[in-house]
């Protein structure tokens, strides 16, 4: 379900932006240095179209100056956009007055900051409760939801303390608690890592996978970090020059950048935190039942130049593997049952697992890593030269290695 | 020069003011008998308060403001303004500034926050305050003299105009140094005008905006000192009579006396922008 449409919106800053809007009608390839210097105006963020689903976290991902403020700033009318649509619900929010803009924000969307933005004259739950305190809840009601938004975070305890007595990571965890109270669906988030150090940085990261394990708010987060976008994001948003350059999933991002700026940008990345095995599995050839003879599957691993075999129901269910010398082992005896040589010790893997966990698996193992899905159907392998290619972020070849990829 | 003839300034003025004098004077007489009442009132209040009983109080809230020795130091002051036979006029001078102040205080601190919120009056009040407070304070105690005669009220009325630039200038200054993102923090979070007024910028301005009634009140007593000179009473008026009468003796003891308020009211006031 779409929860978010942003359709062509288009901020310029000055007190002239007609005249830059007429430009970049007549010259949609018009550059924002060329805009700036005939019309003094400053372009904010140019034709950007994206839409956000119910619980999807979608990062806005550039460099400084790309507009990724600008753009959060939009979805929330901080910034009216000079032009375009802002869909909430399928509310257009550029269209709607200041009274009911004021009740969207209250009930719908809650903001996270860089800097935190506590105020340093209340206590950490005055802080988390400030959102229903607007609201004219009563002190009580108040008090019950901020306490129960600060234990989501971890802070029990600290209610009464100031903010500038806890450390920038807790500061940053009563930004979240008080984006939390009001129960809000949509979350903006800009940059709200970026003033911590990178210790806290990762633990806060992954406290919000947590808590939106829990809650799957949709959210809106903003960084400049391609690490930690890949780790938050459903989906990125790539900004450059005021325009999103590409949008799509973390994996699709690194695999198939849409141009050389995006290729230039992932480069360094650490993929094996990014990639999951999905991105790299390849669909298991051949997989024999254990009706099947042993027969069959030595024509089978022969055909395709492999010495072992998974095993799987007719459903697809994951059984086991096979290794061709237990298989001649029991034709040569004129077994034809299967399942006495059926191995159950082979590695397994979910589709979303990372490659970094998969890694030390992959470098001992002596059979295809199995990747399976939660009912247990075998849904992919992973052979080790599909894996260095995707790590290496050439995906078209992984296929071509596969067969080369001998089981020792 | 010579050629242009001078203009008449001069002339425009008093014509300006005996027009304003025919045609309103019903309003000034209003609010000159409004304003009247206001500073009897409060000093038939204070002279009313036992003056012991008035030094203890206020020696105990020096105490609790600003520590112990300005606790002590007010109790001896206070003590000494009685023991020389200058507390009526001490109380005098305190009413005019109480109600000063006041009006300092519900005038200015709108015209601040306008003109912290509105660029446009922001560019009309600064260059009025500017001039207000250079123009020297004798050249408009006299107008108000055609306004609203003799005594306390025009003392008070210019000591207003005197002494409200610094509320003005920086309740504005206190509100425009709030952070931009514990802005963008009440305006996220749905936030009316008020309640961004009431629960962030104001509470965020607090320590800037008492420097300024801070200023504002120093100020008032140096004006209403001033003042006596269009007959308002009190330790201005010692003050105005001992030049007259070339008596330095009196004229010294009134003038210790407005030290000793003058430092009381500053440390009070000022220590109540650092508390909390
Ligand atoms: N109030 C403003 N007036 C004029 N130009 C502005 C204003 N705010 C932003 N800009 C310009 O708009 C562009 C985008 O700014 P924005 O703050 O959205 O970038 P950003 O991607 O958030 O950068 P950063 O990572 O530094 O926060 C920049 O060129 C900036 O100079
Ligand atoms: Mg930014």
């Amino acid at each position: 379900m779409k929860k978010l449409e942003v359709r062509n919106v288009v901020k310029i800053y000055g007190s002239n932006p007609d005249k830059a809007i007429a430009l970049l009608q007549k010259n949609p390839e018009i550059g924002n240095d060329e805009i700036r210097k005939k019309t003094k105006q400053v372009v904010g963020i140019r034709d950007v179209s994206f839409s956000v689903d119910s619980g999807e976290s979608f990062v806005i991902m550039g460099l400084s100056g790309s507009g990724k403020s600008t753009l959060l700033r939009c979805i929330n009318q901080l910034i009216k956009p000079t032009a375009g649509e802002i869909l909430l619900d399928g509310e257009d929010l550029t269209k709607l007055n200041d009274k009911q803009l004021i009740e969207i924000r209250r009930k719908k969307m809650g903001m996270v900051f860089q800097r935190f933005a506590l105020l340093p004259n209340r206590t950490v739950l005055e802080n988390v409760a400030y959102g229903l305190e607007i609201q004219n809840i009563n002190r009580q009601e108040r008090a019950e939801k901020a306490k129960k938004a600060l234990e989501m975070v971890g802070l029990k305890g600290w209610e009464d303390y100031y903010p500038h007595n806890l450390s920038g990571g807790m500061q940053q965890r009563v930004g979240i608690a008080r984006a939390l109270a009001t129960d809000p669906d949509l979350l903006l988030m800009d940059e709200p890592f970026s003033a911590l150090d990178p210790l806290i940085r990762h633990e806060m990261q992954e406290e919000l996978l947590e808590l939106q394990k829990k809650l799957h708010k949709t959210i809106i987060f903003v960084t400049h970090d391609l690490d930690e976008a890949i780790k938050i994001g459903d989906k990125i948003a790539l900004m450059k020059d005021a325009r999103i350059v590409q949008i799509g999933e973390p994996e699709e991002i690194l695999l198939s950048p849409a141009n050389d700026y995006v290729a230039r940008f992932v480069e360094n990345v650490d993929r094996s935190k990014a990639l999951t095995a999905s991105a790299v599995m390849v669909k298991p050839r051949t997989v024999i039942f254990p009706k099947d003879g042993p027969r069959t599957a030595l024509r089978s691993m022969e055909k395709n130049g492999i010495s072992s075999l998974f095993v799987t129901d007719r459903d697809g269910h994951l059984l086991g593997y096979i290794r061709a010398e237990d298989v001649a082992e029991i034709a040569n005896q004129g077994d034809r049952q299967l399942e006495r040589v059926i191995q159950k010790d082979m590695p397994v893997a979910h589709p979303d697992t990372l490659l970094a966990d998969l890694l030390e698996v992959l470098a001992y193992t002596k059979v295809p890593v199995a990747v399976v899905d939660e009912d247990n159907k075998l849904v992919g392998t992973l052979v080790r030269g599909s894996v260095i290619a995707g790590l290496a972020g050439k995906k078209e070849e992984s296929h071509e290695l596969y067969s080369e990829d001998s089981l020792s | 020069m010579n050629y242009i003839p001078k203009i008449p300034l001069a002339e425009w003025t008093d014509k300006f003011i005996a027009y304003l004098t025919l045609h309103c004077s019903d309003t000034t007489q209003s609010i000159a008998d409004f304003l009247e009442k206001l500073i009897l009132g409060i000093k038939n209040f204070l002279v009313m308060i036992p003056p012991e009983l008035f030094i203890f109080i206020v020696a105990a809230l020096a105490w609790w403001l600003a520590g112990r020795r300005m606790g002590i130091f007010t109790l001896i002051g206070l003590f000494f303004v009685y023991n020389i036979q200058l507390w009526d006029a001490t109380m005098a001078t305190l009413a005019m500034i109480i109600s000063a102040v006041l009006f300092c205080i519900l005038l200015g601190l709108p015209l601040g926050i306008l003109a912290a919120k509105n660029k446009t009056a922001y560019k009309i009040i600064t260059p009025i305050l500017d001039f207000m407070q250079t123009l020297p304070a004798f050249v408009y105690l006299l107008p108000a003299i055609p306004f609203f005669g003799l005594g306390v009220v025009p003392a008070v009325i210019t000591t207003v105009i005197f002494a409200m630039p610094p509320v003005i200038r920086l309740t504005a200054l206190g509100i425009r140094q709030v952070p931009e993102e514990l802005i963008e923090l009440g305006r996220s979070f749905g936030s009316t005008f008020f309640q961004m007024l009431l629960k962030i910028e104001l509470p965020l301005a607090r320590s800037t905006i008492l420097a300024g009634i801070n200023q504002c009140i120093m100020l008032s007593l140096s004006m209403v000192v001033i003042a006596a000179m269009i007959g308002a009473k009190g330790l201005g008026g010692d003050v105005w009579k001992a030049i007259q009468t070339l008596n330095m003796g009196m004229g010294f003891e009134a003038g210790v006396a407005i030290v000793i308020l003058a430092i009381i009211l500053d440390r009070i006031t000022q220590s109540l922008g650092k508390s909390k």
